[in-house]
């Protein structure tokens, strides 16, 4: 078995807000291994930035709450301090972040950012720092990286941009490598290039991917396991097949149906999600997505647990429904044609 | 279809129709502000727009997708060509009288954090295009804004809330509405919705749908993503640095691409199902879109293309018409049979010789075929 890099126990994260409090993250539990990509989907709003943050330190504050456990290697990054975590942040989880325009400081030369980013986590002089820059640069596929090291953010594609974002995470060698919706503000041929770049990486420097998107198209060939989640709860989690073939929770249902697909006949309508996520400070009483869930009834004023209700062991999902009748029924709303007839 | 029967480029109905429009931005350096050189953003482009179609434009980012949108109402002055909206030439109109026809097409923007002012409320920003063109008196006005905010599906109530209490789908809501209140033939939308959730974003192309219907509108729709042009568009240009290189029906365009560009983006755009995405051939463009300022020589595409010759190098492909109305500028086509090809290089342009069906990819089952899965075996020279 290999090694198991990353234990997320029962994590909740709460923030305290003139309005209320926030129950950002309610109860996330999943084991990342080396080798692997976990891919969480959800909208926004549904926590899987919150989640991600947290692992990395970032959601630290006098108004935020956390309970559960983030084991590391066996360690409880929830406990360390605010300077200790300096030494996982970067050398053992890596993040990349949504907008590479915006997470680049702009009056500084992206080598230098690189080279400040390896100086602070390492004992290592700035031609090392360079040296090292320059041949990240070049693995993330920057075309001369020799002189574009000493370029500004603004000389650089959004593409590009992006790239040398995953050159900083990468740095220091990190096992864990967190992308947050990496390829959300760019086009579709640079973000196949970034997620096969992603893919390649991890196996290049043998750590472990934690995947965020908005859309389950994009981490259908790479993830695999896949981890739905909304209003701060995880409604579904599986192998990556299991999610696609064989989805139980309606809300996987309508991710998948909202995509418009090319694999597919063009449908007359897209199937929709009614509605929008709830708010984080008032949530519905019973399953949260009861309110848009076109097949609720009258149990789910309840809220279902996170339970293996299907065979396949591993599958779990948050659905009173009947899993006959969803196999019945689920895919008049993947393929869309049917949901406009209704 | 009926606007499938028609011929390409010119013909009645149509009504946008742009003729070898260029747009060229000046780059000035030094004291002076000499001119040493030029960004071809949009170089040389020719369609017509019919009435109640949608035409999707896509490209990659800098393709010039965006900058011709803006030409063709005006927002930038054009460099050159022709721009002619219902039947007469807009493009040498003065303010004066170029403003009633600005009423009469109208764009959405890309971002809808951006591009609604944060200190207007919601009434104000629909309401506004009516003061500028003094439709009606406030009470209409008023009355109207409900109306047209019911119709993009928020509620009158909305009316004196501000932009930031909105989501982001609701904000492209208002951006819409905005556009919809001189009740315009022509809407521009440009990326209306790449900055939305996949949820969203399926919310906001059925709603264009049915403001389609209902308004009777002609759509520009221009996005950088296959998926999402196909389920709004009955045609499709693909831009490549500033040029048209393919121009098709909608289906037609993912049954039996013929530029490899258009090849490569279908191939990135993301399938929803493992199995699928494994099985089939992707074509991972490298690099980025090269300058616009010194394009290069030939066939634009050339240095990222996998079929690129050394013809590509040095002639520019024109822009061939292939039968049923697809376009496509390449000296290396897919997709196409021998038949076709010969027809093709005796007529030059413009052949009505309809597609030989046995140049299609083995697509048998009539439906649409999965793209980039059962690849290009049909590829010839």
């Amino acid at each position: 078995m290999a090694e198991r890099l990353l234990e997320v126990k029962d994590l909740k994260v709460r923030f305290a807000t003139e309005d209320g409090i926030v129950q950002a993250v309610s109860g996330i539990s999943f084991e990342l291994e080396r080798g692997k990509v976990l891919g969480i989907v959800g909208e926004s709003g549904s926590g899987k930035s919150v989640t991600a943050m947290t692992l990395m330190g970032l959601t630290r504050g006098v108004n935020a709450r956390f309970e559960g456990e983030v084991l590391y290697k066996g360690t409880d990054l929830l406990k360390i301090s605010d300077e200790g975590m300096q030494d996982y942040r970067g050398n053992e989880l890596g993040m990349i972040f949504q907008d590479p325009m915006t997470s680049l400081n702009p009056v500084y030369k992206i080598g230098d950012q690189i080279v400040e980013a390896i100086q602070s986590h390492e004992r290592v002089d700035k031609r090392t720092a360079r040296a090292r820059t320059i041949e990240l640069l070049r693995q993330v596929g920057i075309p001369n990286p020799d002189t574009r090291v000493d370029d500004f953010p603004h000389q650089f594609s959004g593409g590009m941009r992006q790239r040398a974002m995953i050159a900083m995470a990468l740095s220091c060698n990190p096992a864990v490598l967190i992308a947050d919706e990496p390829t959300t503000a760019l086009d579709v041929t640079i973000q196949a290039q970034i997620v096969e770049l992603v893919s390649r990486l991890k196996d290049d420097f043998n750590s472990a991917v934690i995947f965020i998107t908005h859309d389950l198209g994009v981490i259908a060939d790479i993830a695999d396991e896949i981890i739905v989640m909304y209003a701060g709860r995880v409604v579904e989690r599986g192998s990556t097949r299991d999610v696609f073939y064989d989805p139980q929770m309606p809300y996987t249902w309508g991710l998948l149906g909202s995509i418009p697909r090319l694999d597919r006949p063009r449908p007359d309508r897209l199937h929709t999600i009614e509605g929008s996520p709830p708010s984080l400070i008032n949530l519905p009483e019973g399953c949260k997505f009861r309110p848009r869930c076109p097949h609720a009834f009258e149990k789910c004023k309840q809220e279902p647990a996170l339970e293996n209700r299907v065979g396949t062991p591993g599958h779990l999902d948050r659905c009173w429904l009947d899993v006959d009748f969803k196999r019945d029924h689920r895919d008049e709303t993947i393929s869309g044609d049917a949901a406009a007839a209704a | 279809m009926t606007v499938l029967e028609q011929a390409n480029g010119s013909g009645d109905g149509a009504l946008l129709e742009v003729r070898h429009v260029k747009k060229y931005f000046p780059i000035r350096k030094g004291v002076l502000q000499r001119e040493v050189a030029h960004v071809h953003a949009v170089d040389d482009v020719s369609f017509a727009v019919r009435e109640g179609e949608t035409l999707g434009l896509v490209g990659e980012s800098g393709c010039g997708k965006s900058t011709l949108g803006r030409t063709l109402v005006r927002l930038l002055e054009p460099t050159a060509g022709e721009i002619i909206f219902q039947g007469k030439p807009i493009q040498d109109l003065g303010m004066r009288r170029l403003r009633p026809l600005r009423r009469e097409m109208q764009m959405v923007f890309q971002d809808p954090y951006a591009s609604l002012n944060p200190r207007k409320r919601v009434g104000t920003i629909v309401s506004d295009p009516m003061k500028i063109h003094d439709l009606g008196d406030r009470a209409e006005q008023k009355r109207r804004v409900g109306e047209i905010l019911e119709t993009v599906g928020l509620s009158p109530e909305h009316y004196n809330r501000f932009p930031h209490e909105f989501s982001g789908g609701q904000r492209q809501r208002i951006g819409i509405a905005r556009a919809l209140a001189l009740r315009p033939k022509l809407i521009i939308a440009d990326e209306p919705v790449s900055a939305l959730d996949v949820s969203i974003q399926s919310q906001m192309l059925n709603l264009l749908d049915d403001l389609q219907n209902e308004f009777h509108l002609t759509f520009v729709f221009i996005a950088h993503d296959l998926g999402v042009v196909r389920h709004v568009s009955d045609r499709i240009a693909v831009m490549y640095l500033g040029k048209i290189v393919e121009l098709s029906p909608a289906e037609e365009l993912y049954r039996r691409p013929i530029m490899p560009y258009t090849e490569a983006l279908l191939s990135a755009v993301p399938i929803p199902d493992p199995d699928l995405a494994a099985k089939r051939e992707r074509i991972v463009l490298e690099g980025d879109v090269p300058s616009p300022i010194s394009p290069p020589s030939g066939c634009r595409f050339h240095p990222r293309c996998r079929y690129a010759t050394d013809v590509c190098r040095q002639i520019e492909p024109p822009l061939v018409d292939y039968g049923n109305g697809h376009l496509a500028a390449c000296h290396h086509p897919l997709n196409v049979d021998q038949a076709t090809l010969q027809e093709v290089s005796v007529a030059e342009q413009h052949t009505p010789a309809a597609a030989d069906e046995s140049a299609l990819p083995r697509d048998t089952s009539g439906s649409s075929n999965p793209s980039g899965v059962s690849g290009s075996d049909t590829h010839s020279r």
